[in-house]
């Protein structure tokens, strides 16, 4: 598993330790029997049911972690385990450093009113509640004012794109317009975590792709540090830094888009990127070589570019191109040679 | 497969011709084997279940101590407790406030006025918006005026008024402890099918004994009957929620308090009102059956008369309590589909509330009014309808001129149909029966349900009530079978025509919204005592779910299905025989189980008109308050309705599991 490089500076936000999550009446006994080394098919003899097969991984400041698996791959489970509404069987999670299992339910209450927020994939509004009220219902919980949550709840309607709907009642809401709504509430406390669970698979597509330019959007002025569960391989490269793939429990690989697409560790991984459109999620960077002074023009792109947005214009150019790292003062970084955007788009 | 299928039916027939073998020749065969023991159960062998339990409530009464109190202490301040808020209602009501006892007391402040009552139910009706109801409820209290029920109705609206608040709180409570401990919900979930299925005869025994005779006995048994459901609604709708729901709670940092009244208990709003619309209907039908021990108004009306066989006046009063229930099961129908209005900001306060406003200068108004003008405080009593003459003279009319019709269709019935059933369940010797009914429960549910209907049959036999209870299944049987034959083809023609559907849909509901009481009325005035009027009462009561189930059946199969027969060919007959008839069995059946139930729980009612079942053992204990005697002969009727709902229901399961449908 390799770490994107940048991203590794400071002690990550979330951190899990070997968490493992099995279901059933004996599965603390037989997991401390078999010394971590968990089958699925053993347990499931047993009458046992993994859900999380030794995960660890962590999740840096700012950064959107999307965890994709299919159904019952045991990404919800663990998303669940990490914002503690299921108990972990065994490992150790930290927020922010601190030891998230060893917390009372006090503590947690507290965490969870100040740090976290969810999303939830069937929206989980409440249905006898305004969509103002909705939203400043954690607030309230809290004990806040209610004019100051009202005002508040107010603000992230408008940062949603619902005003004029304040009074609606969910029922009253499209699905697309409920979700908005479910966002509004999960971001009302300001929390620096943001958990969202499969948030924009009960949308039709068209919407989902509007819900994910409008999450893009937002993700870039909050800058949350994020865990994104999704069944969507699309999804998944089109909004994450970092992807995580499960299947039985298992996190199958962990690493950003690109490197998942073209370095798939596992058959299972590979499966998924076959039919992905390179272009579409590769960046150039991932296909430059290094800077050489003597074979290069002076036509620039920038090496975060994806291929897709540029190819037309460097397939005109006929040139070798210079790379730049906007990032760093426009540095020149590589070169391009337009035959390899030739070769993602048709070669395989 | 066909093999056992074959296999299944020659052991059907040879268990049908040995019962009927044993039916024909049993008697001989205990004489020749000199085992009297078969054919009766001997007198010296019944367990005395019954004084056991008499004896067990006495020594509650007179001696238990609960170190600084009595049992007896204690039902006293539970009566205090309900009496309280009973007579304030009461006297707001219908008989004013009053200081001083007795003939000297003084009116000081006068009941409301009807008209002050109808417009508080139609200000209710007004809050759900549905303009018609409005006009249902104002014609439905004018009605109780007009034909001189105004005083017995408000005596049992203010036992409703105090029952449901008093049976949807405690049923909710119940219901939300039941959700948050599986444990709690494994003791009280059994405890609540007893309950349900206990005839309510039965419980009213010890609660005369333990409260004495009046309207107090009477809440509490009202209360106790009506709530069964809300306990039942509330766990369902909790565990019904999302479970995102709950986690969106969680996430929001609720605490456990926080998360039960802001997230959970809202959320389930809509289903836990369709529980409080039972706890009313409920609460109506024990109102009237509790007068029995005290409670007055509309069924100490209709008793009093029933007793006296007084036919216009048991009509009358029975016509004002279906006018009553229907305007009150409407009422909270409507308030269970309301929908919450988008909220209106910067209205004034004036303006917010002015409906309520105008309620209560209404009152007043009417109230200072009414000193000076005595048409408001009571409806003028020269202006009531008296229908009770009318009343019998049509049946005085109906009696003369049909009474041929009517004899004859009785004496053929009971000749050829229910006759022959009584003799053949009497004949068969109690262990043959006994070995019978839990070979059935090993073929639908094995060991599990054989030793669940061996030993409840058992309990029948020992404790000596084997014949009643047999006369009770004869009778319930034959109710049964008559239901299905009519209730089936209509369900099914419901099932099919939409037009059929919505005429019948209303009359089903109509029917089920009556109390079980009612249905008494019009069949003993027809065909007087006897076990042919219970029958047919029984069969009125019973009918609805049998319609109602076997609608829903025919309508709920997969549509594709029907497509798939269409395009193979199918007549519309052949489509009805081959497709979806036989897929609604499983639904059906659970119909004739719900007909079985009702059956069961009017047959004791019943026992008014002189049936001589366990439903007569019951009614004999109450009229004596023999405890124990009430008891175990209700446990007997909870058993029997027990043996037959988990036989169907696993039949029907089986069914669903072949089908695929589970």
């Amino acid at each position: 598993m390799s770490q994107s490089s940048h991203k590794e500076n400071n002690t990550p936000v979330i951190k899990c330790e070997s968490v493992y999550k099995i279901f059933g009446n004996n599965a603390l006994n037989l997991l401390e029997n078999s010394k971590g080394q968990v089958d699925a098919k053993k347990f499931q003899e047993a009458g046992c049911i993994v859900g999380v097969n030794n995960a660890s991984f962590g999740v840096a400041k700012g950064e959107m972690m999307v965890v994709m698996g299919l159904s019952g791959s045991g990404k919800s489970t663990l998303l669940r385990c990490i914002s503690r509404l299921t108990d972990a069987t065994a490992g150790k999670i930290y927020i922010d450093g601190e030891d998230l299992l060893a917390m009372n339910s006090k503590q947690l209450i507290e965490l969870r009113r100040n740090k976290m927020g969810m999303v939830f994939q069937s929206f989980a509004l409440l249905p006898h509640k305004t969509v103002i009220e909705n939203i400043a219902f954690p607030l309230q919980v809290k004990g806040t004012s209610t004019k100051e949550s009202m005002s508040r709840a107010l603000e992230m309607v408008e940062l949603v794109g619902l005003k004029g709907r304040e009074n609606y009642f969910p029922r009253e809401l499209s699905g697309g317009q409920q979700q908005r709504v479910g966002i509004a509430r999960s971001l009302a406390v300001e929390p620096d975590i943001w958990f969202l669970d499969e948030p924009f698979s009960a949308l039709d597509p068209l919407i989902r792709k509007e819900m994910q330019d409008e999450f893009l959007r937002l993700q870039g002025v909050l800058k949350k540090t994020i865990m994104f569960v999704t069944h969507d391989f699309d999804e998944a490269l089109r909004l994450a830094d970092r992807i995580a793939i499960m299947k039985d429990g298992i996190i199958e690989q962990l690493d950003t888009p690109d490197n998942i697409v073209l370095n798939p560790a596992t058959e299972y991984v590979k499966k998924f990127t076959e039919d992905v459109p390179r272009e579409k999620v590769l960046k150039i960077e991932s296909i430059m070589d290094p800077y050489d002074s003597n074979n290069s023009s002076s036509n620039e792109v920038s090496k975060d570019a994806i291929i897709e947005t540029l190819a037309e214009s460097i397939l005109n150019s006929k040139k070798i191109l210079t790379v730049i790292d906007k990032n760093d003062n426009n540095k020149k970084v590589g070169s391009l040679d337009p035959s390899k955007v030739i070769k993602v788009i048709f070669g395989r | 497969m066909t093999n056992l299928i074959k296999n299944n039916k020659i052991y059907f027939f040879i268990f049908f011709f040995l019962t009927f073998f044993l039916f024909l020749y049993g008697k001989d065969i205990a004489g020749l084997l000199d085992a009297k023991w078969i054919i009766k159960y001997p007198k010296h062998l019944v367990f005395p279940l019954a004084k056991y339990l008499s004896g067990f409530v006495k020594w509650l009464m007179d001696d238990a101590n609960f170190i600084i109190f009595s049992f007896r202490d204690f039902t006293r301040f539970i009566a205090w407790i309900i009496e309280i808020p009973y007579n304030l209602i009461l006297a707001l009501i219908s008989k004013g406030f009053l200081s001083g006892q007795g003939q000297d007391a003084k009116e000081i402040l006068a009941p409301l006025s009807w008209m002050s009552v109808i417009a508080i139910i139609m200000f209710m009706a007004l809050y759900t918006k549905d303009k018609l109801l409005v006009f249902l409820v104002f014609f439905a209290f004018l009605y109780l005026a007009i034909f001189g029920q105004w005083k017995s109705s408000m005596v049992t609206l203010s036992s409703i008024v105090i029952a449901v608040p008093v049976g949807v709180v405690i049923g909710l409570f119940l219901g939300i402890l039941s959700y948050k401990s599986e444990i709690l919900e494994k003791i009280i979930s059994p405890v609540l099918d007893l309950m349900q299925t206990i005839p309510v005869f039965a419980y009213l025994v010890p609660i005369l004994v333990m409260f004495g005779f009046g309207p107090v006995a009477a809440l509490i048994a009202t209360i106790i009957y009506a709530m069964p459901p809300m306990v039942r609604t509330t766990l369902l709708a909790l565990k019904n929620i999302d479970p995102q729901i709950k986690e969106s709670g969680l996430m929001s940092g609720c605490t456990k308090r926080q998360l039960m009244w802001r997230v959970l208990i809202p959320t389930s709003k809509p289903t836990l009102m369709i529980g409080v619309n039972q706890v009313i209907m409920l609460s109506l039908n024990m109102v009237i059956i509790a007068s029995m021990i005290g409670a007055g108004g509309l069924g100490y009306d209709v008793l009093a008369s029933l007793r006296r066989l007084n036919i216009g006046a048991g009509i009358e009063t029975g016509v004002a309590i279906v006018v009553l229930a229907i305007a009150l099961d409407r009422l909270s129908q409507a308030f269970v589909n309301i929908k919450t209005e988008r909220k209106k900001i910067n209205i004034s306060f004036l303006k917010r509330y002015s409906r309520i406003i105008f309620l209560f200068l209404f009152i007043i108004i009417i109230y200072f009014l009414s000193t000076y003008l005595p048409f408001l405080k009571s409806f003028p009593e020269h202006l009531v309808i008296n229908t009770s003459a009318f009343w019998e003279s049509l049946i005085k009319y109906i009696n003369i001129n049909y009474f041929d019709t009517l004899e004859s269709i009785k004496v053929t019935l009971l000749t050829y149909f229910m006759l022959p059933i009584k003799r053949f369940l009497l004949g068969v010797p109690w262990p043959w029966f006994v070995l019978i009914i839990s070979l059935i429960g090993w073929h639908y549910g094995r060991l599990k349900l054989a030793m669940l209907c061996f030993l409840l049959s058992l309990f029948i036999v020992f404790t000596g009530l084997w014949e009643k209870a047999m006369v009770t299944i004869y009778l319930c049987g034959s109710s049964v079978i008559i239901a299905s034959i009519i209730g089936i083809p209509l369900g099914i023609w419901a099932g099919i025509s939409s037009k059929a559907n919505r005429v019948l849909t209303v009359i089903i509901d109509t029917l089920q919204t009556l109390p079980s009481f009612v249905y008494l009325i019009p069949v003993v005035m027809l065909f007087r005592v006897g076990d042919f009027t219970a029958m047919l009462a029984v069969i009125l009561y019973s009918l609805a779910p049998a319609v109602r189930y076997t609608a829903h059946g025919i309508k709920n199969i997969n549509k594709e299905i029907v497509d798939a027969g269409l395009i193979c060919g199918c007549s519309q007959r052949q489509i009805l025989l081959k497709i979806k008839l036989p897929l609604a069995i499983p639904e059906i059946l659970l119909g004739i189980n719900q007909t079985i139930m009702l059956a069961l729980s009017m047959l004791v009612i019943t026992a008014l008109v002189g049936t001589r079942e366990l439903g007569q053992e019951v009614y004999i204990a109450l009229t004596k308050a023999d405890i124990g005697r009430g008891l175990v002969a209700g446990l007997c009727v909870a058993f029997i309705s027990i043996i037959a709902d988990r036989i169907i229901k696993s039949g029907s399961d089986r069914l669903k599991i072949k089908y695929g449908m589970k």
